[in-house]
């Protein structure tokens, strides 16, 4: 028997521990290609300030990348530990994208981030521009195959059902890793982290331009960020669009949560701007439409409509019914793998074995066979995730992300300009607007995870069914110990952030220039080959 | 039908080479950790010992999630079994071994005593509990583990979490926290001057001769204890699950290996191979070669325990005809053969960077240099 309470606490931590990690995933993607960037201007024309300013905001990556590492080693262990039946049955395919992960991508970023950060005065200008760039490479590559993992748990691709081994086996490792989900969510998820560090940079060079320190290096951040700003959320904006037609086909229900759409209407169908989505009523409360606007946004055209709850539900109860006899077919065969008719029975069923998996949570007994008709009618219901998270979380990154991109507009016009330094009230806006980016990601996985419930992989593994058996108090446990745990390092990390920004780009060298400036400046250049010899000897 | 066994091997092969890797790198790097306040007495030291190993700390802990990834990759019920099954134990080792990195870029950014004084406790917790806990968790697995599996696969751990901390395990766990701080120990020699380096040359010679009789004790242990041996199963090139093989136990069955092949002495043998001439070499002062010593021991005691099970991977004590062996438990032929084309590609690429950043970082680590490098940790 499965205990709903151990289900849903595993559910809590992982969303806690993973929302936790993509607080700081974000900012390290894409820093580390603005650090790569300033680097490039300095290598190419040699000014010594660009060199500063790499190391300057290399100092607040570090910072952030120092907790998205020790977030990222628990993610790494917590579907064995807490998702073991996830694990055993889509190991196969799911966790090949993570090894080659770690093969291709964290070593990379591992390994030459130490050098980035001690190997200034060790290798030549050019090393060491290579060097950061394969720390940006190392990460965003990290994205690509985590992403193509979480895009098979979206839009299962690539893998067949054995039920000899009773589990996903990977059959074509091509359409695992060229699944369309999993790439348009690799663009939309590294831009957006291009524009949370465009913000990030923004946000902390127009602090120094209020308070007239660093004006040199402050002036010629803001001007990179707002232009690698406004790029990324033109981009992040393409994509989410591209990222929701595609979505819209792989995943009808989030989809209809997402757009609060209870019923199928005919094309073409009008756009929710804002409603209130009841879960119970199955209808909204009450909503602001644009006409036609779903239409011309999801399907690209006029006379495209796009399913609602209603026939989803529907759907979903044929399938269950279908998928009953697969279930049981399957336990037949645990028996006796040899048995042909029961085999016969699996292959006619196979396609709807996981609506038959989910059935089981209301059925008495958790056994499918003893399927009631209410259990069906439940299990159905349940096909249709939350929509009031889901249809709000949506807005708000959508909202935001047009803010931003009015934001970057402004930023840029007023920095070729040069009139930045003036627009007070433009640079306050910059510095509060940081957390934005930040919420606009989390939003973003809440409409992804939220909408694809019931399921851990889409219509084939129910969420229900994925836990490792734990009891209640070991979950409490575990839960507690990374509330205050990761609190703890919150807080830490925010202290040194501020601390590391207050004091600038020149904490313990030349601060604001002036002849003691100087000196120390010389000292902090790279060091002359002699001085390097004579340390390898010692 | 043949490439399957064989990629099943190769695979056991490959998890001992993770699992020794880490064993190396992590645990020299935790090694520097549980030593630290030991090594450096005053805060400039313990900044030498922290920046020996810190441009390379990162790249090091890869290893473990590496390790992880594998496992799940190619041994998904272990990974599913093991680590759910060991839950407040993995808890334990994950929140310590996760203050580490915050540790390396965190304590130097702050000049208070206090301040480096908490991080340097957590340099030592972080690197004691994780390979205490590495260990104990590989005595356990020589010993069974309480799980059994339902009829879909659905694993269930039977024990408590205090079995797990038997007298057995604990002497694991301290063998693999000994062998740590020797090549922590040896590391820090090797770039380190002045007392550091003869404060960690005592240390090695103390936690060497420690892990050569930790490691001779649990051999006689081992030989004692009840092992496994399996008596049917299906044929191992085919797929299959872990429900469909007969198990038994009895004493002596992890020595049935060595008896068969007697070349396969060599093996625990060069635990010793490397142990011996590495505590005469650490006490010449001859670090560098202690290092690799050390290394050719890590090997040497992996190789051991993976040697005495063949072919179980995590045997179950409570329903022995579940234990998991390299012929059930590994992924399907298709998703090895994709895993072996990337580790053939990436893992010699992997080797050649390191060594390369190594490189490049070579040399010793001195105070006025800490004092002056603003990079410095
Ligand atoms: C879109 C990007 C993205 C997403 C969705 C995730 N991560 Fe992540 N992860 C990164 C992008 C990233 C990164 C930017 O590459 C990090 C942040 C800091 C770092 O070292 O790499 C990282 C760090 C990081 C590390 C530490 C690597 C190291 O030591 O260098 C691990 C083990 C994981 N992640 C594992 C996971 C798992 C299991 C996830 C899913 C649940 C996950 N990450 C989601
Ligand atoms: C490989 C990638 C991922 C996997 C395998 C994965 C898997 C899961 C699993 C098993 C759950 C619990 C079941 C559930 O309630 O959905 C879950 C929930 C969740 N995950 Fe993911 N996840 C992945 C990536 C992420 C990331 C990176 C984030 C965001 C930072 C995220 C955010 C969430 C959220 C918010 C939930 C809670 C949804 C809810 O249950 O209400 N996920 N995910
Ligand atoms: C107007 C602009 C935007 C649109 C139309 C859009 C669209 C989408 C859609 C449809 C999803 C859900 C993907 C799924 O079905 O699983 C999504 C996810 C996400 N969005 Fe956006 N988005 C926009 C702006 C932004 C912005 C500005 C950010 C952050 C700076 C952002 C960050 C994310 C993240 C991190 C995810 C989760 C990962 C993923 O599913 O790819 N988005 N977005």
């Amino acid at each position: 028997m499965i205990d709903n309470t151990v289900v849903e606490l595993s559910r809590w931590q992982f969303a806690a521990t993973a929302l936790y990690h993509f607080l700081f995933v974000p900012l390290t993607l894409g820093l580390s290609f603005l650090l790569a960037a300033m680097e490039t201007v300095y290598v190419t024309t040699g000014r010594d300030i660009y060199r500063r300013m790499a190391q300057f905001w290399g100092k607040l990556f570090l910072i952030n990348f120092a907790l998205g590492v020790a977030t990222g080693l628990t993610m790494e262990f917590q579907f064995g530990t807490n998702w073991s039946f996830y694990s055993s049955f889509v190991g196969d395919t799911f966790g090949a994208p993570l090894a080659i992960e770690g093969l291709m991508a964290f070593f990379m970023e591992s390994t030459f981030v130490g050098l980035m950060v001690f190997g200034w005065e060790r290798m030549s200008k050019a090393q060491h521009l290579i060097v950061t760039y394969l720390v940006a490479l190392g990460s965003n590559l990290s994205a690509v195959w985590i992403l193509v993992a979480n895009g098979f748990m979206q839009d299962p691709q690539g893998a067949r059902f054995n039920p000899l081994t009773m589990r996903m086996e990977l059959t074509n490792f091509s359409d695992l890793i060229f699944n369309a989900d999993a790439q348009s969510k690799f663009v939309h998820t590294s831009i957006a982290g291009y524009v949370t560090a465009a913000m990030f940079v923004g946000g902390i060079s127009a602090f120094y331009m209020l308070k007239n320190r660093h004006m040199e290096i402050a002036r010629r951040s803001f001007r990179m960020a707002a232009l690698f700003g406004v790029l990324a959320t033109a981009g992040v904006i393409t994509l989410g669009d591209a990222l929701g037609f595609i979505g819209g086909q792989a995943q009808p229900t989030k989809l209809a949560a997402m757009e609060a759409l209870w019923k199928t209407e005919p094309a073409p169908v009008a756009f929710n701007v804002v409603a209130a989505p009841s879960q119970s009523e199955r209808a909204n409360l009450w909503q602001i439409q644009v006409p036609a606007g779903l239409s011309l946004l999801v399907t690209h055209s006029l006379d495209g409509t796009v399913p609602g709850a209603d026939d989803l539900e529907k759907q979903a109860a044929e399938r269950i019914r279908n998928g009953i006899p697969a279930v049981v077919a399957l336990k037949r065969l645990a028996q006796d793998p040899s048995d042909a008719q029961a085999m016969a029975q699996f292959t006619a069923h196979e396609k709807d074995l996981g609506y038959g998996f989910l059935v089981q949570r209301y059925a008495p007994d958790q056994d499918a066979s003893k399927s009631t008709p209410d259990a069906i009618l439940q299990a159905a219901r349940g096909t249709i995730p939350q929509v009031a998270p889901i249809f709000w979380s949506f807005r708000i990154m959508v909202g935001l992300g047009l803010l931003m991109l009015g934001y970057f507009i402004l930023a840029v016009i007023y920095t070729l300009r040069n009139q930045v330094e003036h627009q007070r009230g433009f640079l306050r806006l910059a510095l509060w607007s940081i957390p934005v980016p930040f919420i606009a990601c989390e939003m973003g996985w809440l409409v992804a995870e939220i909408g694809r419930q019931p399921w851990t992989v889409y219509q084939v593994l129910p969420t229900w069914m994925s836990a490792s058996t734990h009891s209640v108090a070991y979950m409490v446990f575990s839960l507690t110990g990374f509330v205050v745990l990761y609190s703890i390092f919150i807080a830490i990390e925010m202290y040194l952030m501020v601390r590391a920004v207050r004091a600038g780009p020149d904490a313990d060298g030349p601060d604001a220039a002036g002849p003691q400036g100087e000196v120390a400046a010389v000292r902090a250049a790279p060091a002359p080959a002699g001085r390097l010899a004579s340390r390898w000897e010692g | 039908m043949e490439t399957y066994l064989l990629l099943k091997v190769a695979w056991w092969v490959l998890l001992g080479v993770l699992l020794m890797g880490l064993a190396v790198m992590v645990g020299m790097d935790m090694g520097v950790g549980t030593m630290l306040r030991y090594v450096g007495r005053t805060d400039t030291e313990r900044r030498v010992a922290l920046n020996i190993v810190g441009p390379h700390w990162d790249g090091n802990q890869v290893w473990f999630i590496l390790g992880g990834g594998a496992i799940f990759a190619a041994w998904p019920l272990i990974y599913a079994t093991a680590f759910s099954g060991f839950y407040v134990v993995m808890l334990l080792l994950l929140w310590t071994m996760i203050v580490r990195p915050l540790g390396f870029e965190y304590r130097s950014k702050l000049a208070s005593a206090q301040w480096r004084g908490a991080w340097d406790w957590a340099f030592f917790v972080s690197g004691f509990v994780p390979m205490l806990v590495f260990g104990a968790a590989v005595g356990n697995i020589l010993q069974g583990v309480p799980f059994h599996f339902d009829w879909n696969l659905t694993s269930r751990y039977t024990g408590s979490f205090v079995a797990l901390l038997n007298p057995f395990a604990i002497l694991c766990g301290l063998l693999s926290v000994a062998m740590s701080i020797y090549m922590g120990a040896t590391m820090v020699m090797n770039r380190g001057e002045g007392v550091i380096r003869e404060r960690a040359r005592r240390l090695a010679l103390w936690s060497g001769i420690g892990a050569l009789l930790l490691f001779t004790v649990g051999g006689f242990w081992v030989s004692r204890m009840q092992g496994y041996h399996l008596v049917r199963g299906p044929d191992p090139a085919t797929a299959q699950t872990p429900l469909r093989q007969i198990v038994e136990r009895s004493t002596g069955d992890w020595l049935v290996n060595f008896r068969g092949h007697a070349i396969l002495w060599l093996v625990p043998a060069s635990a010793y191979a490397g142990l011996l001439p590495g505590l005469v070499a650490a006490r010449r002062g001859a670090s560098h070669l202690a290092w690799w010593l050390g290394a050719l021991a890590w090997i040497g005691i992996i190789g051991t325990v993976g040697t005495a099970m063949f072919p179980f991977m995590m045997p179950s004590s409570s329903e022995p005809s579940h234990s998991l062996t390299v012929w059930n438990s590994s992924s399907s032929e298709y998703t090895l053969a994709w895993m072996t084309g990337f580790t053939a590609v990436f893992m010699p690429l992997i080797l050649w960077y390191t060594s390369w950043a190594f490189w490049v970082m070579r040399g010793k680590v001195s105070a006025q240099r800490i004092e002056s490098d603003e990079h410095a940790y």
